[in-house]
């Protein structure tokens, strides 16, 4: 492992400073990811600047019904606190379908955010990554790609994204709160992350000065009838082939409020805005939840082994729209 | 001072000490230990080769297999992927440390009882970790197979239990041995 200096960081302002003072400096929550980048040596920092003894670890609850969670809460914490639990179930359903009982009590939100994807051709130094090595291709696109992601792809990565909490938070609206040496800045979670494109490398809006220090959730009366469904090759500690979560208010039949974001499918968490555009206003019925994922997908291109993530995706919107409006049934 | 243990296990430390080694104070079943380390020790490498602590296990040494949980104030962790100088100060229980005046701990009672093991490998940190999932159960955190996450079952059920359990990996497959013993030695501890 490549050496490196190590500063524990007391506030942002500070963590922001002494992440400055290096050329390659990473900021350092609960390292279950990037310890192990390290370690392998594809990630290759001059300095960690450990993050986790800000006083950001906290759950409050704001004035508007809202929460913010502090970025150095651990993803246990979250799923635990008594208002997630109930305004936000999909959150803490997805928080508890990620990694084990161990990671998720040593990863912190912040964290989980800055993930980097666990496509087997990243993490092998010998394989062509356009997104470790820019330029060098993308040995995945011919390779076994079963796992990969069939939305927001590009000719240079099809990569997806690994975080289960992440896709809950997209759809419930959530933004990202970040301080940097030229202010402090909230970005929605749909426009935090970067479409691989040209520049698979480049995979969020956060600028090197720039520490994630909260995430809001905004108040979503709707959402205490939210769930996370996950669809995985094995039951449990298993990354996503498809998973959805999924917020829904109906009125005599119609769908009059409606959140939707898919994971394991798409190069990021992905806010499934076609679909929601069809099931609103509509009558909540099975075929309009299967016309609006079908509507979703038709964007979808699949690589040689992850075509069924089309249907399987399709099937899965389906089912958890219709356990939200059907209670009691297709549970 | 050598590096951390990519591949195998890491060298001992040759008692130099650089300048950009830190002074960590591990208290480690009870007792506080002052180390020099470099940061890229794992708390895994330093139970191991510092303290020489050999009852936590280094197995996959990524996080995937479960074998190096350890408990850091109660909570279980990964010490493969902990950096030794992240948990300066804290109060860290390894296998090491459960067993009471020459008494083993009451899981561990329950793990030679209904043959929770076959090599032994990943048992030190099955245990730790069943210890830290009583812990989050007691203390309210849902699991991906509770019903009803706005208010968790008060029931320690076999899914529960296996579910909780998933991060803990047996390749000899003793896992019905470990279910029964843990759901023998907690189940009817549930307080809340």
């Amino acid at each position: 492992m490549k050496p490196f200096a190590y500063a524990k960081a007391v506030d942002a302002a500070t963590a922001i400073t002494l992440r400055s003072q290096f050329a390659t400096a990473r900021f350092l929550g609960g390292g279950t990811n990037l310890v192990d980048l390290v370690r392998q040596g594809i990630e290759r920092p001059d300095a960690l600047v450990d993050v986790t003894g800000l006083p950001n670890d906290r759950i409050d609850e704001l004035a508007d019904g809202g929460l913010s969670v502090g970025a150095a809460v651990r993803n246990t914490a979250v799923a635990k606190h008594r208002l997630v639990r109930g305004r936000y179930p999909a959150l803490a359903q997805a928080i508890v379908s990620g990694a084990s009982g161990q990671i998720r009590n040593m990863a912190t939100v912040g964290g989980n955010l800055m993930q980097r994807t666990r496509c087997d051709y990243f993490y092998d130094m010998a394989a062509n990554c356009n997104k470790r090595h820019p330029g060098s291709g993308c040995d995945a696109i011919d390779g076994f790609n079963r796992m990969h992601a069939i939305l927001g792809t590009s000719e240079r990565c099809i990569a997806a994204h690994p975080s289960d909490m992440c896709v809950a938070l997209t759809a419930l609206d959530a933004t990202i709160h970040v301080e940097g040496t030229r202010g402090e800045r909230s970005i929605p979670f749909d426009a935090f992350y970067h479409l691989p494109g040209d520049t698979p490398h480049i995979e969020t809006v956060l600028q090197p000065d720039e520490l994630i220090t909260s995430v809001q959730i905004p108040p979503l009366g709707f959402a205490n009838n939210s769930i996370y469904r996950k669809v995985r090759d094995r039951s449990s500690y298993a990354f996503a082939l498809v998973s959805v979560a999924a917020a829904i208010a109906i009125a005599d039949g119609t769908i009059t409020a409606v959140r939707l974001a898919l994971g394991g499918v798409a190069a990021k968490p992905w806010r499934a805005h076609v679909a929601e555009r069809a099931l609103l206003g509509n009558a909540a019925t099975p075929e309009t939840f299967r016309r609006a994922a079908e509507a979703e997908l038709a964007s979808a291109r699949a690589a040689s082994h992850n075509g069924f993530k089309i249907e399987l995706a399709t099937r899965t919107i389906t089912g958890v729209l219709r356990e939200l409006t059907e209670p009691g049934d297709a549970r | 001072m050598n590096d951390a243990g990519d591949n195998g296990p890491a060298r001992p430390h040759d008692g130099t000490d650089r300048a950009d080694d830190f002074t960590v104070r591990l208290r480690v079943n009870g007792r506080a230990h002052d180390l020099r380390l470099d940061p890229r020790v794992s708390l895994l490498d330093a139970f191991r080769e510092h303290l020489h602590l050999t009852g936590t296990k280094k197995g996959c040494n990524q996080g995937a297999c479960g074998a190096c949980t350890v408990l850091a104030d109660g909570e279980r962790i990964l010490s493969c992927l902990a950096l030794a100088v992240q948990y300066d100060g804290r109060d860290l229980t390894t296998i090491e440390g459960l067993a009471t005046d020459h008494a083993l701990h009451p899981l561990q009672a329950a793990f030679v009882e209904h043959d929770g093991f076959q090599c032994g490998y990943c048992t030190a940190g099955q245990i730790c970790s069943a210890i830290g999932m009583f812990n989050e159960f007691q203390d309210g955190v849902p699991s991906a197979v509770t019903a009803n996450v706005s208010s968790p079952t008060p029931e320690l059920t076999e899914e529960e239990i296996k579910e909780r359990m998933s991060g803990n990996l047996c390749r000899c497959g003793a896992y019905v041995g470990i279910c029964d013993a843990v759901r023998e030695t907690f189940a009817n501890k549930v307080t809340r």
